[in-house]
């Protein structure tokens, strides 16, 4: 059933003029703090607002005028981008906590908060927009609003991030303007639609032509291998930035967007036919989602740096969520969707403790980090919870993923994945475990043994997202929470 | 209403030459009176283009007879969908001068100013002229006049590198003239008449001969000169880096449009309406020059450090984009056509609002800080925040970024590329783009996020005169971005008419 409604534009315009408000008067810190966590409760509230009728079925859409002839500017919130929505605009009210405490005391703070918004806007925009086109309005915004936050320390390495990250994503952006008008010049539409709007008819070449343009341009952000180049580099960024942005907003986007490729415009049964012509397009996205997980893990053992490190296993956990989606099983999409939550706040609690030791010891390398469960044990404890999902141990999130990833696998008949599976959650473990080991188990290297935990904001958070991560495992069958709206968009996708 | 309407194409000419005239004299005691009638003269003409354009979208063109003389043996001025840009040169000659006030005023002696204000009148003048008139002879003389108004505006500042700048661009321009007027005397040898719309007609009558192709390949030649088209683009960079920056503005934002103007006159005015010669040959080469235009001002803009260097070049890659646009056209089936001759004719708006915003926010930097060199600008943006602000605006824009103006330019060439079979054209383009952003991300960098050296931080904001015409225009290219369909529904009966279709054409699938 489709609503006309306000909300789907109301949603990204809030986190815009909040934007607007901090470029006003955000040299004020009590202002610029106000703006912020206002802005993110009244957007989550807006959000909130659609959860029980997208639950429902409802599709909450408005349309602008026309941008250009025969695509107009449109917002529609279906299960998908609810999904991708909900869990966007919760983790900015959680960052935005967190970020107040973190940058305390740097430079440039009113930037960083505007475009800190901005971003969550685009991000909010991308998960609602209800066409390839506008989906592409917001992709290049987004990555337009977090180059100064990637580059915010202004120094020559952040400096040569921000190139590279701009390098790589204007690149797959120029990639899927080519092919969104190449679709458009197919099906004459570029709305999103279930189940697809491209059919076989077109060709197979062209059609596979294009579907690997549209998966190296969304695979940049989704720093599927080889296209992750830019992503450890973008650490260098304030950890706030690096939680959101690279756990959440930005790397998120790219996945997003290759769900709406694969099941909004090509669809379930014309990427089967033309497996079945000879152009298995959906195989080799697989392949290449599978390469990434184990060499991305591998190149996250050999970090020493924290962040580094998450990057990449950011990198391989990024692909878990390619793979479901392109087994192009509904319990595969299942698993893979819900992946787009249940990693982000993983990631993210992560990326927190990442932070909160920073700004507590200013150690940066695991090396350092002996003892570090004595002096943070709550930071700490957050971060084993974290680890213990990345495993996919039962009762976390990460068992949830994995678990309907693994039954896909078997429903399509590729056992390959999931002993693939299997072996990631030991490199899983291999390289989130040391950390936990030399956290508690080693003696600090001055013999402090004095608790001294970061400053609330910086731990309130942590603490928060780890809860999540349990509660995410342990109540997934609840109605309200993401398997329920992740269940609901592959029951369009697949015409279930 | 109707009947001053009528008149008004007349009088925007009428008006700029009289002004031009006129400025020596009025400001014979004051000099810098000299500004405010120019003003005044920009406004009134900008009144009439106005009327003009508005009797044109509610009434159809304007044919006025000079004299009174009924063509083709009188001079006839001929307003029509293409004429249309005439408004956008009345704006853009209002902010210029506004704009050129102060700036002005600090980069020539006092005494020059009237000479300045006359140059810029009769620049304007000929542009006006040259869009609107229906007579082959008349495009000529109006082509000289702004040429020889530009090559003057360049010089005025009486620099050495100037003068050379300049002299560079006379000598291609009065080649690029010569092969002009060349192509109106053989056009004139085969039909024996002058007037456009006579020409395609008695140009059906004849078996294409080997003199009316001659005729047009020095056409595009002597247009493409002028609309700086690699390989004869050289003179560009110089002339308008080198050039006071309202003057830059003007000539990068406004007369390399002329050439397309002229290409579009004669190819698709005479030829197309004519209909004896298949030129997609000709226009054909076009496009595959303008793909490689599009990649070489990029290229080169790349390695530039003067800001207004940069913009030159990309400039260059520009009229690579519209050059493309407009070279879709199938001779036999012109509805293939339409959305590249959209994005074409919506980037020669859209490209004139940008880059004017661009030299002009260079022009207020430079005035304020007498450095034009990317190293040693570093962190104006945190002294000069509006001046900068609107510089990233229309760097954002002519990179093409959504939701900016210049990414509907782009969207309708790639999307017309590859619906007439050309996607290496859109590939071209797209990757050009991408060079583009990549140099003016450069120049972002280097304004915001690098920290002021010592002379850097006794500047502060331009003044208003100044800021008045970058904020307005870098309004514009926000606004023409979102709300894409104000510029479009004037675009697209200009489009389908060029190519011959009703004005109220709809392409299938729109």
């Amino acid at each position: 059933m489709i609503v006309n409604d306000i909300r789907p534009l109301l949603a990204p315009m809030i986190s815009i003029l909040c934007a607007v408000l901090i470029f006003w008067r955000g040299g004020n810190a009590f202002l610029r703090r106000s703006f912020s966590i206002s802005a993110a409760i009244v957007k989550w509230v807006v959000v909130f607002s659609m959860l029980q009728g997208s639950l429902a079925g409802k599709i909450y859409v408005t349309e602008l005028i026309p941008f250009v002839p025969g695509i107009s500017f449109l917002l529609r919130v279906d299960g998908l981008g609810m999904f991708f929505g909900m869990v966007s605009s919760t983790l900015w009210i959680i960052t935005t906590v967190y970020a107040i405490g973190y940058m305390e005391g740097e430079h440039a703070r009113k930037r960083f908060f505007a475009f800190f918004a901005l971003c969550v806007s685009t991000t909010v925009g991308i998960a609602f927009a209800g066409n390839l086109f506008t989906l592409f309005v917001f992709y290049e915004m987004l990555t337009v609003c977090t180059y100064p936050l990637v580059i915010h320390e202004e120094t020559p390495e952040a400096m040569r991030a921000g190139r590279k990250y701009l390098v790589y994503t204007l690149t797959g952006g120029s990639l899927i303007l080519f092919s969104t008008a190449l679709t458009f010049y197919l099906a004459d539409t570029v709305t999103f639609a279930e189940p697809g709007i491209l059919s076989i008819s077109n060709g197979v070449g062209l059609l596979a032509a294009m579907f690997a343009m549209f998966m190296l341009g969304f695979g940049v952000k989704a720093a599927i291998m080889p296209l992750h180049g830019w992503l450890p580099s973008a650490m260098v960024a304030p950890t706030p930035v690096s939680a959101l942005l690279h756990a959440v907003a930005v790397v998120k986007a790219g996945v997003f967007g290759i769900t709406r490729i694969i099941y909004n415009i090509f669809g379930v049964s014309t990427l089967k036919d033309m497996a079945l012509e000879g152009m298995d397009v959906a195989s080799v996205l697989m392949w290449a989602a599978l390469i990434t997980i184990i060499c991305a893990s591998l190149m996250a053992l050999m970090q020493d740096g924290l962040k580094k490190r998450l990057a990449y296993s950011t990198v391989s956990q990024l692909s878990y969520i390619v793979l479901g989606v392109s087994l192009l099983t509904p319990d595969g999409a299942l698993g893979g969707i819900v992946h787009i939550a249940n990693q982000a706040f993983m990631k993210i609690t992560m990326f927190f403790v990442a932070g909160a030791i920073y700004k507590k010891t200013h150690k940066k390398n695991i090396s350092e980090m002996h003892g570090i469960g004595h002096k943070m044990p709550l930071t700490m404890a957050t971060f084993t919870i974290a680890s213990l999902g990345m495993m996919g141990l039962p009762p976390t999130a990460g068992f949830i993923s994995k678990w309907y990833l693994c039954l896909g696998a078997l429903d399509a008949g590729k056992m390959v994945v999931v002993v693939i599976l299997l072996l990631s959650s030991f490199l899983n473990a291999a390289y989130f475990l040391p950390i936990v080991y030399r956290a508690y188990f080693m003696k600090p290297q001055d013999g402090n043994l004095k608790t001294d935990e970061a400053h609330w904001t910086l731990l309130v958070p942590c603490v928060i997202c780890a809860l999540y991560v349990i509660a995410l495992g342990l109540f997934a069958d609840l109605p309200f929470v993401p398997l329920a709206l992740a269940r609901g968009a592959v029951t369009g996708f697949f015409g279930l | 209403m109707a009947e001053f309407a009528h008149h008004c194409p007349v009088l925007m000419v009428i008006t700029f030459l009289a002004g031009a005239v006129l400025t020596p004299i009025v400001s014979k005691s004051k000099k810098k009176f000299s500004f405010w009638w120019a003003f005044f003269v920009s406004l009134l003409a900008l009144l009439f283009s106005s009327c003009a354009v508005w009797s044109l979208y509610t009434k159809g063109p304007i044919s006025y007879w000079l004299g009174g003389w009924e063509p083709p043996y009188g001079i006839e001025i001929y307003f029509d969908y293409i004429s249309s840009i005439t408004f956008l040169m009345t704006v853009l000659g209002a902010l210029i001068i506004l704009y050129s006030k102060k700036y002005i005023e600090h980069d020539i002696k006092e005494e020059k100013l009237p000479v300045y204000y006359t140059l810029v009148l009769l620049l304007l003048c000929g542009m006006v002229g040259f869009s609107i008139t229906g007579d082959m002879f008349n495009l000529y003389v109006f082509l000289e006049i702004l040429s020889l108004s530009g090559y003057a505006l360049i010089a005025i500042t009486e620099e050495k590198l100037t003068a050379m700048a300049s002299f560079k661009y006379l000598v291609m321009g009065a080649v690029s003239s010569m092969c002009v007027l060349a192509g109106v005397a053989l056009l004139y040898n085969v039909t024996g008449t002058l007037n456009m719309s006579d020409m395609a007609l008695r140009l059906q009558q004849f078996e294409p001969i080997a003199t009316s192709y001659m005729a047009l390949c020095l056409f595009v030649v002597g247009f493409c000169v002028k609309a700086a088209m690699f390989p004869v683009h050289v003179w560009l960079p110089d002339a308008h880096a080198l050039a006071p920056s309202p003057v830059s503005a003007l000539l990068s934002g406004l007369v390399i449009k002329v050439g397309i103007v002229g290409l579009l006159r004669v190819i698709y005015g005479i030829y197309r309406l004519g209909g004896a010669i298949d030129f997609t040959t000709v226009t054909n080469f076009m496009g595959w020059l303008a793909a490689i235009t599009v990649l070489v001002g990029a290229f080169f803009a790349f390695f530039q450090d003067d800001i207004k260097m940069i913009f030159a070049y990309s400039s260059i890659s520009n009229i690579g984009y519209i050059i493309m646009g407009i070279s879709l056209i199938s001779f036999t089936q012109p509805e293939r056509g339409y959305l590249g001759m959209v994005g074409g004719l919506i980037h020669i708006f859209n490209h004139a609002i940008i880059k004017s915003t661009l030299f002009l926010c260079a022009g207020a930097i430079i005035y304020k800080t007498g450095f034009r060199k990317l190293s040693d600008l570093r962190g104006i943006g945190k002294k000069m925040p509006i001046t900068c602000g609107a510089l990233t605006i229309a760097a954002l824009s002519i990179a093409g970024i959504p939701p900016t103006a210049g990414f509907i330019c782009k969207w309708f060439i790639v999307l017309g590329a590859i619906e007439f079979g050309r996607g290496i054209w859109a590939a071209a383009l797209l990757i050009g783009a991408i060079f583009v952003f990549a140099y003016y991300i450069k120049i972002v960098n280097a304004i915001f996020f690098r920290e002021p050296a010592e002379p850097i931080l006794e500047v502060d904001e331009a003044p208003l005169s100044m800021l008045i015409p970058i904020v307005i225009l870098a309004i514009s290219c926000l606004v023409f971005g979102v709300f894409a369909y104000l510029p479009l529904a004037v675009i697209k009966p200009a489009a389908a008419t060029i190519l011959g279709l009703p004005p109220t054409y709809i392409p299938p699938g729109g």
